[in-house]
C-alpha cells in the first residue's frame, strides 16, 4: 500500500530537475559588464548598434562573454574588472565622437554570471530588492486633476471650433474645473447644439442647464473618458520618466505603475539622490519655430555668410544644418498630443493636437506662411535639435498632422519625441528611499545566516527526534527551499529583506505538516497498527488538519498580498508561494521517500521514527472505546 | 526519544476559568497599556524622515543630536542604531518644508560639523560597478561619516498604510472565521478568533509597553502569526471532532480535555521548531528584522497559551455540543468515512 506508481516518482523527480535548474542562476553571483544605453530622446537603440559595438571590442582586442541587446539597451559581460574598464574605453570612444557632448551613455555594471544556455532557458536569477542591493527608490504620485484640467482645456477648443463649423451662435464658452460651459442665447441653438456636440464628441457627457447664467449647456468627461484620460497620462509619465533615466545608466531600473496614480522608481546602485532627481524632475521642452529659406539663409548653410539676423542654425535630425527664426511660435505646453496614424491617402503621418490657444496661434501663423516650413525643437539639456521640419500646406486648426516621405516607424517615433519632452501631468515625490551598498551587503549576510542557521537547528532536531522519518523530513524541507527559490526565480520576484524572512518563516513553519504526520504514524504505531499501515494512515489523517491549517495560514498571506505594498508585498509573494510549495513537498516529496524506503518491505517489523511510547491508560481506553 | 509521555488526558478545562481570568487580565493590561502609551509607529505610517549615517568610531550621540536640533525640524530623535557606530535620526513631517530637501540637508550640517564638505563621487566597486554618490571628505581626505541609509515618507502614504493595514487586518480575521465556521461550526469560529484577536493584542501591547517601533514588517509578522496560531485551535477542533465521534460515553470536557492532551506533543514541536527558526533571525537578522522576529515570538508563545487554554474554553463556554459536530458528519454507508470502522 505504501508504492507510489510511476508517474508520481516522475512527477517529483520532474520537479526536482526543474527546481534545481531555476534555483541554479542564483548561485553564480556576478560579473563586470558594460552597458550602453541613448543619452538622448532622438537617438534609438538598435541591433545596428550592437553590431558596431562588437566591431569596437573586436578591434581593441577585448573578448567579452557576450553582447546582447535588451531592448533599451545594449550589455556586454566580460570575465574581469580589467576587461570591463578597458571595453569600456573602447567602446566609448568608437561611439561618442564628441567626448563632450555623448550621445550614448557607457556605464560600468553588474550582471549575473550564470551562463548562457541557463539564460536562454529564462532561468534567470532573483533580482535583488533596493535593501538588498543599495540604490534610491521614489514614489512619485501623479496630479491627476492637472490631466483631466488639461483635457478639458483642449475640450473647450475643439467645441468652439465644431460650433463655428456648423454656424450655431453661442454666447461664449468657458472651462470650469474639469467641465466645460456653454451659453446660448436662445433654447433653438442649444438643442441642435446638444445633437452635433453628442455625435462628435461621445466621450463627452453633455447636460443641457438652466440656471443663473442663463441657459447653458455642461459637458463633462465621461467615467471611462476620464479613465482612458488618466492611464493615457501615466503612460506618458512613465515612458518619459524611462527616457530621462537611462541617462544614470543604471543596469536594471525599475519604473511601475502603483495603484491608480503612482510611479515607482527603482535604480539600484544609484546613490546620488540629489542628481537623480535632478534628472528625473527635468523637463525637455519642445518649441515650434517658422525655418528661414530666404536666400541669405541658404548662404549661409552654404557656409558662405553668417546666419540673418533673428535666426539660429540647427541640426535637423538626418537632414542636416537648417536655419530657424528665434522666435517662438508654439511651446511644448500647448502641445495635448501627438499620436501616429494614417492621413487621408494611408501614408503614416503624425497627429498633433494644440490646446486653444495653440490652436488660434496656430490658424494666424499658417494662414500667413502657407508654402513655408516649419521646424519642431526639442530642447535636451539646453541643447536644441530639430525633430522635424514640414511644409504648412493649409491653413491648420487645433487638429493637424505632419505626412509625408516616412515609414510607419518613424511616425511612432516622432510621435514618442514629440510627447516624450513633456510630462502628461506634473509629478510629485511622495517617497524617498535611499540604501547604501555596504548596508545591503550587509542585509543580505544577515539574511542568509538567518536561514542558514534556522534550518539548521530544525533539521538538527528533526533528525534526532524522529530519526530516520526526521532525515527525511528534513530533506522534504530543503526541498521546500529549492522550490521556493525556483518559483521565484521562474516569477523574477524581487527579493528583499521581509523576503528572506518570509523564506525563514515559511521553513519554520512548514515543518508543521511533516511534525503532524509523524506525530499521527507515532499515534497509529502506538494505537497497534502493524508499521505499513501507520504509515499509511499517518499520512492520510494528516492530510486533513495540514490543509486546514494551511488553509488559514494562507487567508493571512493572500490579505497581506492583496492590501499589501512595497516591501509588505515582497513578504507576502514569498508567504504564499512558500504554503503552496511545502504542502507538495512536505506531504508527496516525504511520502515519495518514505515509500521508496519502506514500501517494498513486504514484512516491515519496525519504522525508525523514534521510540514510541505506550501509555497503560491509553491503550485500555481505546480499546473500550 | 519522546518527550511527552502523558499517560492520562490533562483535566484542564476543570481550570478553564482560572486560564480564561489570566487572559482577560493580560488582555486588559494590553490594552490599558495600548490606550495610555500608545504604539510607537514608524515614519512609514506617520510619515517623516529618518537619516541613518555611520561613524568610523563609537559616535558622539549629544554631538549629532544638538547638530541636528539646530537646523530647527521640530521633535527630532538621534539614536544608536544597531551598534555604537551607526546613529539613526528621526524627524518629523513639518508643514512649509520641502521633504525631499530634508536629507541633504541634515547629512550636509553633520558632514559639516566633522570639519568635511559633501561632494560628489563616483567610484567603481570591486566587482565593477559603477556607484555615484555624495560623500563627506574632509580636507585631509578622510570621510569623517556615511550616509547609509535614508527614508522619506510624504503624511499622506502613511495614512493610507495605516487603512491599508486596518483592512488586511479585517480581511485576515473575516476570511478565517468564515472558514472556520464552513469546516467546523460558528462556535469554534467565534473562540478561535477571538482567541487570536486576544494574541494579537496582546503583542500590540507589549509594543505600545516597551516602546518598541512598530513597523510594516511587524504588521507582517502579526499577520502571518494570526494564521499561523489559528492553524493550533483548527488541529485542536479537529482533535475535538473525532473524538466527539470516537468517544461517545465522554462528556464535553473531557472531550476537550483529551483533545488537547493528544495534540500537546505536537504543538509544542511544532511551535519549537517555528520558534528555532524565529530565534536564528533574532540572533543573525540584524537590527532590521530585530521587531520583526520579536512580534513572531510573542505570537508564537502566545499562540500556543492561548490555543490550549483559550479557544477550546470558549468554545466550552459557548456550549459545544456532540450534536453541532457529528450530526451532519456521520455517514455510516460510506465506507471511507474514518468514522464508520469506529462506531460500537
Amino acid at each position: 500500500m505504501n508504492r507510489y506508481p510511476l508517474w508520481k516518482y516522475a512527477i517529483l523527480l520532474v520537479a526536482l530537475l526543474i527546481g534545481s535548474l531555476y534555483t541554479l542562476p542564483n548561485l553564480f553571483g556576478e560579473a563586470p559588464a558594460v552597458q550602453v544605453s541613448s543619452a538622448k530622446v532622438t537617438v534609438k537603440i538598435d541591433s545596428a548598434l550592437q553590431a558596431r559595438i562588437e566591431a569596437a571590442l573586436k578591434d581593441a582586442g577585448v573578448q567579452p562573454d557576450y553582447v546582447q541587446f535588451d531592448g533599451s539597451s545594449i550589455k556586454a559581460r566580460f570575465g574581469d574588472t580589467d576587461t570591463q574598464l578597458k571595453a569600456k574605453d573602447a567602446i566609448s570612444k568608437a561611439l561618442n565622437t564628441d567626448p563632450a557632448e555623448p550621445t550614448y551613455i557607457v556605464a560600468l555594471n553588474l550582471l549575473s554570471r550564470s551562463p548562457q544556455w541557463l539564460s536562454a532557458l529564462h532561468a534567470n536569477p532573483m533580482y535583488l530588492g533596493l535593501d538588498l542591493r543599495g540604490g534610491v527608490h521614489f514614489l512619485m504620485q501623479v496630479d491627476m486633476k492637472a490631466a483631466l484640467t488639461k483635457k478639458a482645456e483642449a475640450l473647450t477648443g475643439d467645441v468652439r471650433s465644431l460650433l463655428r463649423e456648423k454656424n450655431l451662435r453661442h454666447a461664449g464658452i468657458t472651462r470650469d474645473a474639469n467641465s466645460v460651459l456653454v451659453a446660448f442665447r436662445d433654447a433653438e441653438q442649444r438643442t441642435a447644439a446638444v445633437a452635433l456636440l453628442r455625435s462628435q464628441l461621445p466621450d463627452v457627457v453633455w447636460t443641457p442647464q438652466d440656471g443663473e447664467g442663463g441657459l447653458q449647456l455642461a459637458g463633462n468627461l465621461s467615467p471611462q473618458a476620464q479613465t482612458a484620460v488618466q492611464e493615457a497620462a501615466i503612460k506618458q509619465n512613465i515612458t518619459t520618466l524611462h527616457n530621462r533615466v537611462n541617462e544614470l545608466g543604471v543596469s536594471e531600473p525599475t519604473i511601475q505603475q502603483q495603484g491608480l496614480d503612482r510611479v515607482v522608481v527603482q535604480l539600484p546602485g544609484v546613490q546620488d539622490t540629489a542628481k537623480a532627481k535632478d534628472i528625473i524632475g527635468r523637463t525637455a521642452t519642445l518649441e515650434l519655430r517658422m525655418v528661414d529659406d530666404s536666400a541669405e539663409a541658404l548662404e549661409a548653410l552654404k557656409g558662405n555668410g553668417p546666419v540673418p539676423f533673428g535666426t539660429e542654425r540647427f541640426i535637423d535630425r538626418g537632414f542636416g544644418p537648417i536655419i530657424v527664426k528665434r522666435q517662438v511660435i508654439l511651446t511644448g505646453d500647448n502641445l495635448n498630443d501627438a499620436q501616429p496614424g494614417f492621413d487621408e491617402n494611408h501614408n503614416p503621418a503624425v497627429h498633433l493636437t494644440v490646446d486653444a490657444k495653440g490652436a488660434r496661434v496656430m490658424k494666424e501663423t499658417s494662414r500667413e506662411n502657407i508654402g513655408k516650413r516649419m521646424a519642431i525643437l526639442l530642447f535636451e539639456k539646453g541643447k536644441g535639435e530639430v525633430v522635424t521640419a514640414p511644409k504648412i500646406n493649409s491653413e491648420l486648426g487645433n487638429r493637424f498632422q505632419i505626412s509625408g516621405a516616412m515609414t510607419t516607424q518613424e511616425a511612432s517615433d516622432t510621435a514618442l519625441l514629440l510627447r516624450a519632452g513633456s510630462l502628461a501631468a506634473p509629478m510629485e515625490i511622495i517617497e524617498e528611499r535611499t540604501i547604501g551598498p555596504s548596508l545591503g551587503k550587509e542585509n543580505i549576510e544577515k539574511g542568509i545566516a538567518s536561514v542558514t542557521w534556522g534550518f539548521a537547528a530544525v533539521a538538527a532536531f528533526m533528525c534526532v527526534y524522529y530519526l530516520l522519518f526526521g532525515v527525511f523530513s528534513s530533506l522534504a524541507l530543503g526541498f521546500n527551499l529549492l522550490l521556493l527559490v525556483a518559483a521565484l526565480s521562474l516569477m523574477q520576484a524581487t527579493l528583499s529583506l521581509p523576503g528572506i524572512a518570509a523564506i525563514a518563516l515559511v521553513l519554520g513553519m512548514a515543518i508543521d505538516s511533516n511534525v503532524l504526520i509523524n506525530e499521527r504514524v507515532r499515534e497509529e504505531l502506538r494505537g497497534g497498527a502493524s508499521p505499513q499501515q501507520a504509515i499509511h494512515l499517518g499520512y492520510e489523517r494528516a492530510w486533513a488538519t495540514i490543509l486546514d491549517s494551511n488553509v488559514t495560514t494562507l487567508i493571512a498571506g493572500v490579505a497581506l498580498l492583496v492590501f499589501g505594498s512595497g516591501p509588505i508585498k515582497g513578504f507576502a509573494v514569498v508567504h504564499c508561494l512558500g504554503i503552496l510549495t511545502s504542502m507538495f513537498s512536505s506531504v508527496v516529496f516525504s511520502r515519495g521517500l518514505v515509500n521508496l524506503w519502506y514500501g517494498r518491505q513486504k514484512k516491515l517489523k519496525s519504522v525508525s521514527i523514534g521510540q514510541v511510547w505506550k501509555p497503560e491508560a491509553d491503550t485500555n481506553e481505546v480499546a473500550k472505546a | 526519544m519522546e518527550l511527552f509521555r502523558i499517560k492520562r488526558d490533562l483535566p484542564l478545562m476543570k481550570h478553564a476559568l482560572i486560564f480564561n481570568a489570566i487572559s482577560f487580565i493580560t488582555f486588559a493590561a494590553a490594552v490599558f497599556f495600548l490606550v495610555t502609551r500608545g504604539l510607537h509607529f514608524s515614519i512609514e505610517f506617520t510619515g517623516g524622515t529618518v537619516i541613518e549615517v555611520a561613524y568610523p568610531q563609537a559616535a558622539d550621540i549629544e554631538k549629532t543630536r544638538l547638530v541636528v536640533e539646530k537646523m530647527g525640524y521640530g521633535e527630532v530623535q538621534v539614536q544608536n542604531f544597531g551598534s555604537s557606530r551607526d546613529v539613526m535620526i528621526r524627524l518629523p513631517v513639518r508643514p512649509g518644508e520641502k521633504q525631499t530637501e530634508v536629507v541633504g540637508k541634515v547629512f550636509g550640517e553633520l558632514c559639516k560639523a566633522d570639519g568635511g564638505t559633501v561632494s560628489e563621487h563616483q567610484e567603481v566597486t570591486a566587482q565593477g560597478e559603477q556607484v555615484s554618490k555624495q560623500i563627506c571628505k574632509t580636507a585631509a581626505g578622510a570621510e569623517p561619516l556615511k550616509l547609509s541609509r535614508s527614508e522619506v515618507v510624504g503624511p499622506a502614504v502613511g495614512d493610507e498604510l495605516a487603512h491599508d493595514a486596518a483592512k488586511a487586518l479585517g480581511v485576515t480575521v473575516l476570511g478565517i472565521m468564515i472558514y472556520l465556521a464552513i469546516r467546523f461550526e460558528w462556535k469554534f469560529a467565534v473562540a478561535g478568533i477571538i482567541a487570536n484577536l486576544h494574541d494579537v493584542v496582546i503583542i500590540l501591547g507589549f509594543f505600545a509597553f516597551f516602546q518598541w517601533e512598530f513597523s510594516l514588517a511587524v504588521l507582517a509578522a502579526i499577520l502571518a502569526v494570526l494564521g499561523y496560531s489559528v492553524n493550533e485551535s483548527v488541529v485542536i477542533f479537529d482533535r475535538v471532532r473525532e473524538a466527539f465521534r470516537k468517544f461517545r460515553k465522554m462528556n464535553t470536557h473531557e472531550v476537550i480535555d483529551h483533545a488537547i492532551t493528544s495534540t500537546m506533543s505536537r504543538t509544542i514541536i511544532t511551535h519549537g521548531c517555528t520558534q528555532l527558526m524565529v530565534v536564528s533571525m533574532l540572533l543573525f537578522g540584524g537590527p532590521t528584522l530585530h521587531y520583526f522576529a520579536v512580534a513572531l515570538t510573542i505570537g508564537i508563545l502566545f499562540g500556543i497559551y492561548s490555543s490550549v487554554f483559550v479557544a477550546a474554553a470558549i468554545a466550552m463556554w459557548l456550549g459545544v455540543k456532540r450534536e453541532d459536530l457529528v450530526k451532519t458528519a456521520v455517514n455510516r454507508d460510506d465506507p471511507n468515512d474514518p468514522n464508520a470502522g469506529a462506531v460500537v
